[in-house]
């Protein structure tokens, strides 16, 4: 299907075409795998058009999609419907982010990321401890300056609008920001006030954001006597006390328990029902991501694959089969030899990528040598997001972080090395 | 995502454009969060008053045998008194600065640098609670007055509150440009009492300022707590029946060059000070992340 570009903005011929994950899920909403791209500058409020939020997806190299303003040319996408139904708020893109660059020092902490975020959406940044994924979401909270690159966000520069980015934009950290000192409603009462909410809205609004995430109940209470669970669902509230366009969530069920986790998911769901909110959140949870409509795994500062959750999925194209035996190294010599198969150790067992890995294990034990180790146990598993980010990055998840501290021990050396140069 | 656009019970706000409406209340709102803190820490109205009360009941009481050859029949009670009233708005008054720091170490401070407002409003609100939570300590020093034989003049209680305000707000000014910089409870804590102590003990609150050694009333006469309590002195002591010698020795006032410092020209330095370094805490605010 085509997506419509009635915008008034110019529009452009989309950058290079990039491969990969050409099978958005149907269900996921605004996942077109084409490459039309709309820009223009937010158009101003009216002109009620099917928003052509199509963006490019698959791999977002860093170097690619250059979207230089042209003339609307809406190219093909193969994937999803956009949503065609919201009115209103212009047809650009909740965040528009081109080749943004984040160096502390020697450190490049982002490489160059591109990517959009169509309004209504809920947009995963998934990737290890240390990828670049808070440095990002601190450069379009205008919290950090970019080194290079641009930013938009609600339609305004993260750099030059400060200030209108930040009015319209909503902020949940990592770490606890709530006054633990004040009451739960003294707490959204001071943000109201410092956001200009219209005096006699604030109570209703009050009332709706908390009892949203169950809190109203305990509005006179003071946060100090909260649970770690109950303070970050008061700061979700606190966040959408002045209906941000766009919520950034960092890392918002990290430390917490299952079932806060679960219940802040059917919030961020409510939400996404309820405010036609446009959500942009980190996770390195894989089975959080999996509730985004489309995520970008992050890898050393690049995206590494952008696309719906689904299609990442399907890209795989294998299953994982995981083998537990007393001798990994002889068995993973024996996979390559007999079976020409690569296998990789990965969290103490012999993991391997084949295509109908169901099929595959009769198979494995049929053809099994009695010289190589036996093998104790064997699992196979349906493509995870893990898998999707091992494909893409040759780790998994768990593993990367490891590396991730020693390679940031190495670059502590480097730089204190570097020193006396 | 359902097609959400139609009517729906949400209440929606808008954050209108930045105004001096908005700054004003952003101001309003951060000064009250100090006081409605300062109301749900009782500990801090206890601890804040120990020290200036020990210095008043039992330096005081203590020493006053001692003293009572060079003070012409007045009680040292009575005499430092009016450097207690100064002090008690120093200790209160730092300790509002203080929680600069501890919003930073509990992340509270993220919540004000990212809102849509000036960091000036910010640091202006700030100085403003403190100096209310100060100025209410301050009045509870006030109610003492009878314990230490001094009238509860109506004329002297206004005027000495309003200086307490005045000194009130520069000290917590003073604080906040220091709180700015550090990242740390325990370094605040540590450097404030480097520079408060001296202060304090040098601005004559706990001795006359005449006829000290040279380098101590050159030191006193660059103090600037002197220019608070000093004054403080002089609105206490002109609602007391006091023997001229009296007067003389104790209350003699800061001289420049042998001309006398008037009171108001005193309130005025402080205030100066103060709004100095209100602007330097704003400036410093504004540049950090």
């Amino acid at each position: 299907m085509a997506v419509e570009e009635t915008h008034d903005g110019p529009a452009t011929p989309a950058g290079p075409a990039t491969p990969g994950g050409a099978t958005a899920a149907p269900d996921g909403p605004a996942t077109p795998t084409g490459t039309a791209t709309p820009t223009g500058t937010a158009t101003p409020t009216g002109t009620a058009t099917p928003t052509g939020t199509a963006t490019p997806t698959g791999m977002a190299t860093p170097t690619g999609t250059a979207t230089p303003t042209g003339t609307a040319t809406p190219t093909d996408t193969s994937g999803a419907a956009p949503p065609s139904s919201r009115a209103g708020g212009g047809a650009a893109p909740a965040i528009e982010v081109r080749e943004l660059v984040k160096s502390f020092g020697e450190v490049r902490a982002v490489r160059g990321v591109s990517f959009e975020v169509a309004i209504g959406e809920v947009f995963g940044f998934l990737g290890p401890n240390g990828a670049g994924k808070t440095t990002t979401i601190n450069m379009l909270c205008t919290l950090t300056r970019p080194s290079a690159g641009e930013a938009l966000v609600a339609g305004h520069d993260v750099v030059r609008e400060r200030d209108d980015v930040r009015r319209n934009i909503g902020l949940v950290f990592q770490d606890p920001t709530v006054d633990g000192y004040l009451t739960a409603a003294q707490n959204l009462q001071l943000h109201a006030e410092l956001y200009g909410v219209r005096s006699d809205l604030v109570r209703p609004r009050m009332r709706q954001v908390l009892e949203m995430v169950g809190l109203w109940e305990r509005r006179g209470t003071a946060v100090s006597t909260f649970s770690g669970g109950m303070r970050r669902r008061l700061e979700i509230a606190r966040g959408l006390m002045h209906s941000p366009r766009v919520l950034f969530l960092d890392e918002p069920t990290i430390g917490l328990d299952p079932q806060t986790r679960r219940s802040i998911w059917s919030y961020i769901r409510e939400l996404k029902e309820q405010e036609e909110i446009t959500i942009f959140m980190t996770t390195h949870y894989m089975d959080e991501a999996e509730w985004c409509d489309r995520i970008a795994i992050m890898d050393h500062g690049e995206i590494v694959a952008l696309d719906s959750p689904e299609a990442l999925k399907a890209s795989v194209g294998t299953d994982r089969v995981t083998i537990q035996t007393d001798d990994n190294e002889a068995a993973i010599a024996a996979l390559r030899s007999q079976f020409g198969l690569d296998a990789k150790l990965s969290e103490g067992a012999v993991t391997i990528a084949v295509a109908g890995g169901a099929q595959f294990v009769p198979h494995l034990f049929d053809e099994w040598d009695p010289s190589h180790p036996p093998i104790r146990g064997v699992s196979v598993s349906r493509p995870t997001l893990d898998d999707v980010f091992m494909s893409y990055t040759g780790t998994t998840i768990r593993d990367a972080e490891e590396d991730q501290s020693r390679h940031r021990n190495r670059v502590m050396m480097q730089m204190m090395g570097g020193g006396r140069r | 995502m359902s097609a959400a656009t139609a009517e729906h019970p949400v209440v929606r706000v808008a954050v209108p454009q930045r105004s001096l409406a908005s700054e004003l209340r952003a101001v309003r709102i951060v000064w009250r969060r100090e006081l409605i803190r300062y109301r749900t820490d009782r500990m801090r109205m206890i601890t804040t008053l120990v020290q200036p009360l020990l210095f008043l009941f039992v330096l005081g009481a203590g020493l006053n045998r001692l003293s009572r050859a060079g003070t012409h029949g007045v009680d040292l009670t009575t005499f430092i008194y009016p450097g207690i009233l100064a002090i008690s708005v120093l200790f209160t008054a730092m300790f509002s600065a203080a929680s600069i720091v501890w919003d930073r170490e509990f992340g509270f401070l993220r919540e004000m640098m990212v809102a849509p407002v000036r960091r000036s409003s910010i640091v202006i609100g700030k100085c403003l609670g403190g100096a209310t939570v100060a100025s209410i300590q301050g009045v509870i020093v006030i109610c003492l007055a009878g314990a230490v034989n001094v009238p509860y003049n109506p004329v002297m209680i206004i005027e000495v509150f309003a200086l307490q305000l005045l000194l009130a707000f520069s000290i917590t000014a003073f604080g906040v440009m220091v709180a700015v910089r550090i990242k740390q409870m325990q370094s605040f804590m540590g450097v404030m009492q480097m520079i408060i102590t001296p202060m304090f003990f040098i601005s004559g609150a706990l001795f006359p300022v005449s006829g000290l050694p040279t380098w101590l009333g050159v030191l006193n006469r660059f103090d600037p707590l002197a220019y608070a309590v000093d004054p403080m002195r002089r609105i206490v002591f002109s609602h007391l029946s006091l023997s001229p010698l009296a007067r003389a020795s104790l209350d003699s006032g800061i001289t420049w060059f042998g001309w006398r410092v008037p009171t108001l020209v005193e309130a005025a330095a402080v205030v100066v000070l103060g709004l100095i370094m209100l602007a330097i805490a704003i400036v410093e605010f504004s540049t950090t992340d």
